[in-house]
C-alpha cells in the first residue's frame, strides 16, 4: 500500500486519497474554454441543468406512479395531481422540461451547424451529441406512454406499427416489441422500464462521453479560429487575461452559464406555472381506449418534422424517407466536404443551405401537426419533405466547391 | 450588442415555431363555434336543420320555438304552478331511480340553474328542447315525452315555469349544480360520485360490492339508452378547452353532430357553477399554482440579477 | 521462446473471449430476446375460437378478440347473402370487428331492420357490414379467421379470409 502522511486538513486528506486538487485543476480551473463565445455556448450547461430538473422531478413522480394499465392513468391524474404534496409541481416540471429540453437541443444542434463545430477533429462531439438526441427522443417517447391516456395509447400504437416495415408486414416484430397484439400491460411495463432505468443510464453514459469528446479538440469559438491553447493558457495563468484567448471553465465560463441559466429558468418556470398546456396535450387527459381513435393523432412538437417526412409519400417510400431522416444528421461531418471551420455567414453557399435547412425543418414541423386532409397543407408538406432530401444531397457538392478561407 | 442580435434571432424563431404548432395548428384542427351566451331561442337548431337541407325538420323547429316564445310572454301564476308541479314530482323525486333509460334529474334548484325559455320548451317537447329529436321517430317516446299529453295548456306551462323560477331557485353550491345538471349520466370518480350519487363508505366488502353492482346496472341502463356510457367527467376540464366546454354544453349538436348528449339548458350562471366544480375536482392545484408561481419567478429574478453581477465581476478585464 | 509464449497467451486470450461471446453471450442474448416475447397467456388470448353450431338466426353474438368486440351474426333465410359472408356448412354468417369505421364506437344490432346502428353519430350498416347511412367511410372490417368444422378461429388467416383480402372486401 502507498504511504500516507497525516493530513493537516480535510482538503489535504481528500487530496491524498482522491487527488481532488488535480481533479479540480483538470476539470475546472485549468479546463480552458475559448473567450470568443456568445450565450449560445451556454446551451450545453442549460441542457445539463434541464436534465437535472427532469431527473429530480422524475424521482418524485416515480414514488407514486403505478405502471399498470388499470392504475396508471389515475395514479398520475388523481394521486400525483391532487393528493401528493406538490405532486402537480413535479409533473408540470417534468412535462414542461421534456418539451424545453428539445427546444434547447435543437438550438444547440443548429448552433453547432452554424459555427461548423463538427469539423475535422470534432466529429465525435457531433456523433455523441446526435446519440444523445436519439436517446432523448426514445426517453421522451417512452415517457409519453406512461400516463396511459388516449395520446399515449394511440401514439404507442402508431409508432410501434412503423416497425412492421410497410410491405414487409413484419407484424411479428411489432408484436415482439409490444409484448402483445395491441399496446397493453406488457407494453406499458416495458416502456416504464426503459423510461426510468435503461434510457436514463444510456443518457448519463452519453453525457459523460459527450463531455469527454470535447477535451482534446477543445470547444469551438465564434470565428472558428485555431490557436495554441497551451500558449494562451500560460498567458492567462501569468495574469494577462486580456491578451489570452482562453478562460477557465470555472469560475469564468461558468459565471456566464449561470446567468444564462437564470434567464432560461425564468422562462421555464413561467411555463410551469402559467402556460403548461402546450406541453401536456389535452387529448391525453382522456383515458386510453383501444376502441376509440381520437380525431387527430399527432406526436409532440419536437417529432413533427420527421413525422411529416413520413406522411406525404406512399407507405413504403414514406417509411424509407422517415428512416433516412432519423439518421441523416449523424452524417453531417462526412457530407460537409469543406475544411473551413467558420460561421455559416462566411461560408458562401453554405450560408443559404443553413437557413434553408432551418426554415424547412420549421415548415415541416408546422405541417406535421395539421390535418393531412387539407390539399394545400399536404402539398406544402410534400414540397418541404422533398426539399429536405434535396438539401442533403446538395450538401457535399456545395461544400466541395466552397472557397478555402 | 451582437449577442443581443443573436438572442433576438433565436427568440423570433422560437416564437414562430410556437405559433405554428400551437395557436395556428389548433385553429386549423377545430371548427369554430360561436357561443350564444346561453340564450335558448332555437336559432342554432333551425340553422342546423337548414344546413342539413332538411326543410321539414327546419319548419317543425321554427314552429316549435315560435310557440315557446309565445308561452314565454304569458305571465305565470306561481300558486297555480305549485299545484301543477305535483305532476312533475311523480318522476322528479330526487331519488336515483332509473325511468326509461335515465334517472330523472332532481329539480331542487332548477330555477337557479336552467333558462326560463328552455324550461318552457322542455315541457312542450323534451326531445325538441334538448335537440335530440333526431333520435326519435316520435318524440313522445323520449323518456319524458309523455309530458306533452300531461301538460298541454300554455297557461299551465307558464305557471309551472313561474313556480320553478320563483320557488325552486335559491343558493346552489357548485357540487349541487353539477349533480343536478350532469350527475345522473356522468360519473366523477375523482369526487367519488357515480350515476347513483355520492359513493358511501362501507364497513363490509359485501355491501361495497352490492353497491358496485347497482352502479354497474345503472351504467348499463344509461349505456343502452345513450349508445355508450357518457364519459367520466373527473378531469374533463383539462381534456377539453373552455370554449369547447361552453359551446358544447349550450348545444352539443353544434360540436358533435348526431351525439346523443342532450342540451341541458343551463344559464350562464348555472354553467359557471358547474365549471367551477369541474375545476375544483379536475384541476385542484390551481390555487396552489397561483400562490407559488409569483414567488418562484421572483426567486429567479433575484437569482438572475445576482448571477449577472457575478458574471460581470468574473469577466472584468477579460476584454 | 518469448515469441512462443506471447502467441500462446494471445491464443488463450482470444479463445477465452470467443468462448465467452459465443457460448455465453449468444444464449444470454437469446434469453433476453425471449423475455420480450409476448407471454403464452397473451398469445393464447390472441386466438378466439367460436363454436357456431349453436348459433341462432338473426341474433347477434358479440365475442372478444384482442381487445376488440367481434360481431358474429347467423343470417336467416330471408336475409341477403353477400360475398363477405362466412359460409359454414349451408349457413351464412356475418363476422366483423364491431367498431364503427367512423370513430370506433360499437354499433348496436336492430334485429327487426336487419341492420347495425351506431348511437354515437348515427352511422348505419346492413347485416353484411356495408355502410348504408351516415358518416362511416367504409364497411365494417373483417378480422382474420379460419373455418374449422363448425368452429371459427379468430386471429388465424384461413383461405376464405385471404380470398376476401385479395378481392378487396376488407382491409
Amino acid at each position: 500500500m502507498a504511504h500516507f502522511e497525516k493530513a493537516k486538513n480535510l482538503n489535504e486528506w481528500l487530496d491524498q486519497r482522491l487527488a481532488v486538487n488535480t481533479l479540480k485543476k483538470v476539470m475546472q480551473t485549468e479546463y480552458w474554454i475559448p473567450k470568443d463565445i456568445n450565450f449560445l455556448w451556454a446551451m450545453g450547461m442549460v441542457l445539463a441543468a434541464t436534465f437535472g430538473m427532469l431527473l429530480v422531478s422524475g424521482i418524485f413522480l416515480l414514488m407514486y406512479y403505478k405502471p399498470d394499465t388499470n392504475l396508471a392513468f389515475d395514479s398520475v391524474n388523481y394521486t400525483i395531481m391532487s393528493e401528493v404534496g406538490y405532486g402537480w409541481l413535479w409533473r408540470h416540471i417534468h412535462g414542461v422540461g421534456a418539451s424545453l429540453v428539445f427546444l434547447i437541443i435543437y438550438i444547440h444542434m443548429f448552433t453547432g451547424i452554424y459555427y461548423g463545430s463538427y469539423k475535422k477533429g470534432r466529429e465525435l462531439i457531433w456523433l455523441s451529441g446526435m446519440g444523445l438526441f436519439v436517446a432523448f427522443s426514445a426517453e421522451a417517447f417512452s415517457g409519453y406512454m406512461l400516463p396511459w391516456g388516449q395520446m399515449s395509447y394511440w401514439a404507442g400504437m402508431v409508432i410501434t406499427n412503423l416497425f412492421s416495415g410497410g410491405s414487409l408486414e413484419a407484424y411479428g416484430l411489432v408484436e415482439w416489441i409490444r409484448g402483445d397484439y395491441v399496446p397493453a400491460d406488457a407494453f406499458l411495463t416495458r416502456f416504464f422500464m426503459l423510461h426510468v432505468l435503461l434510457l436514463p443510464l444510456a443518457i448519463i453514459g452519453l453525457i459523460v462521453l459527450h463531455f469527454g469528446t470535447l477535451r482534446i479538440p477543445h470547444v469551438n469559438n465564434q470565428e472558428g479560429e485555431e490557436f495554441d491553447y497551451a500558449e494562451s493558457a500560460e498567458l492567462y495563468k501569468a495574469g494577462k487575461v486580456k491578451e489570452s484567448k482562453v478562460i477557465p471553465f470555472s469560475p469564468v465560463f461558468l459565471s456566464k452559464d449561470v446567468f444564462v441559466m437564470g434567464v432560461y429558468f425564468l422562462l421555464f418556470f413561467y411555463l410551469v406555472f402559467y402556460h403548461f398546456e402546450f406541453a401536456m396535450d389535452p387529448v391525453n387527459f382522456d383515458p386510453a381506449d383501444g376502441l376509440k381513435t381520437p380525431a387527430h393523432i399527432y406526436p409532440e412538437w419536437y417529432f413533427l418534422w420527421s413525422y411529416e417526412i413520413l406522411r406525404p409519400f406512399s407507405k413504403d417510400l414514406g417509411l424509407i424517407a422517415f428512416a433516412i431522416a432519423q439518421v441523416i444528421f449523424f452524417m453531417l461531418p462526412f457530407l460537409d466536404r469543406s475544411p473551413n471551420v467558420a460561421p455559416a455567414s462566411r461560408r458562401g453557399l453554405f450560408k443559404y443551405w443553413f437557413w434553408a435547412m432551418l426554415i424547412d425543418v420549421i415548415v415541416l414541423t408546422f405541417m406535421g401537426k395539421l390535418p393531412p386532409t387539407d390539399a394545400l397543407f399536404a402539398t406544402i408538406g410534400l414540397i418541404s419533405a422533398v426539399l429536405f432530401f434535396v438539401l442533403w444531397i446538395a450538401l457535399p457538392f456545395i461544400t466541395k466547391s466552397e472557397k478555402k478561407l | 450588442m451582437k449577442e443581443l442580435k443573436i438572442f433576438g434571432i433565436v427568440a423570433i424563431f422560437t416564437l414562430v415555431l410556437y405559433w405554428g404548432v400551437e395557436p395556428f395548428a389548433h385553429s386549423q384542427m377545430h371548427k369554430h363555434i360561436e357561443s350564444n351566451n346561453f340564450v335558448y331561442t332555437g336559432a342554432a337548431d333551425i340553422e342546423e336543420a337548414e344546413a342539413a337541407k332538411d326543410e321539414k325538420r327546419a319548419a317543425k323547429k321554427k314552429a316549435f320555438w315560435t310557440d315557446v316564445a309565445k308561452v314565454a310572454k304569458i305571465k305565470g301564476n306561481v300558486a297555480a304552478g305549485e299545484t301543477a308541479f305535483a305532476t312533475c314530482m311523480g318522476c322528479h323525486t330526487g331519488l336515483p331511480i332509473n325511468m326509461g333509460g335515465v334517472i330523472p334529474p332532481a329539480l331542487d334548484h332548477a330555477g337557479a340553474l336552467y333558462d326560463k325559455n328552455y324550461l318552457i320548451a322542455l315541457i312542450k317537447d323534451p326531445a325538441m328542447a334538448s335537440n335530440v329529436d333526431h333520435k326519435y321517430a316520435d318524440t313522445t317516446t323520449h323518456p319524458m315525452g309523455s309530458i306533452k299529453m300531461m301538460m298541454s295548456d300554455d297557461q299551465q306551462i307558464a305557471d309551472v315555469v313561474a313556480y320553478i323560477m320563483a320557488k325552486k331557485a335559491g343558493e346552489v353550491t357548485t357540487k349541487e349544480a353539477f349533480s343536478e345538471a350532469c350527475g345522473r349520466c356522468h360519473a366523477m370518480r375523482y369526487a367519488k360520485t357515480s350515476q347513483l350519487g355520492d359513493t358511501p363508505t362501507f364497513k363490509y366488502k359485501k355491501d361495497e360490492l352490492a353497491h358496485k353492482i347497482k352502479v354497474i346496472e345503472e351504467q348499463d341502463a344509461v349505456k343502452a339508452y345513450m349508445g355508450k356510457l357518457p364519459p367520466d367527467l373527473s378531469i374533463i376540464i383539462r381534456a377539453r378547452g373552455h370554449h369547447f366546454m361552453e359551446t358544447f354544453v349550450e348545444n352539443p349538436q353544434g360540436q358533435l353532430l348526431g351525439t346523443s348528449m342532450p342540451r341541458t339548458g343551463l344559464t350562464h350562471e348555472g354553467y359557471e357553477k358547474v365549471k367551477t366544480y369541474l375545476e375544483e375536482v379536475g384541476d385542484p392545484s390551481k390555487p396552489a399554482r397561483e400562490e407559488l408561481g409569483p414567488k418562484v419567478l421572483l426567486f429567479f429574478f433575484v437569482f438572475t440579477g445576482l448571477a449577472f453581477l457575478w458574471k460581470k465581476s468574473m469577466w472584468k478585464g477579460h476584454h | 521462446m518469448g515469441k512462443d509464449v506471447k502467441g500462446r497467451r494471445d491464443f488463450i486470450g482470444m479463445a477465452l473471449g470467443g468462448f465467452t461471446a459465443i457460448v455465453g453471450g449468444i444464449p444470454a442474448l437469446y434469453a433476453m430476446k425471449r423475455s420480450w416475447d409476448p407471454l403464452p397467456s397473451v398469445k393464447a388470448a390472441g386466438f378466439t375460437t367460436v363454436d357456431l353450431s349453436g348459433a341462432q338466426e338473426n341474433v347477434l353474438n358479440v365475442e372478444k378478440w384482442r381487445g376488440k368486440p367481434i360481431f358474429v351474426l347467423k343470417k336467416s333465410k330471408d336475409m341477403k347473402t353477400d360475398p363477405r359472408d362466412v359460409i359454414v356448412g349451408k349457413d351464412h354468417f356475418h363476422v366483423s370487428i364491431g367498431l364503427c369505421t367512423h370513430l370506433g364506437c360499437i354499433p348496436a344490432y336492430i334485429p327487426n331492420d336487419h341492420k347495425f346502428k351506431c348511437a354515437c353519430h348515427g352511422g348505419e350498416f346492413d347485416a353484411s357490414g356495408h355502410q348504408i347511412f351516415g358518416p362511416p367511410p367504409s364497411p365494417l372490417e373483417i378480422p382474420p379467421f379460419k373455418v374449422d368444422g363448425t368452429k371459427l378461429v379468430l386471429g388465424e388467416a384461413g383461405p376464405e379470409y385471404k380470398k376476401m383480402l385479395d378481392d378487396g372486401l376488407t382491409v
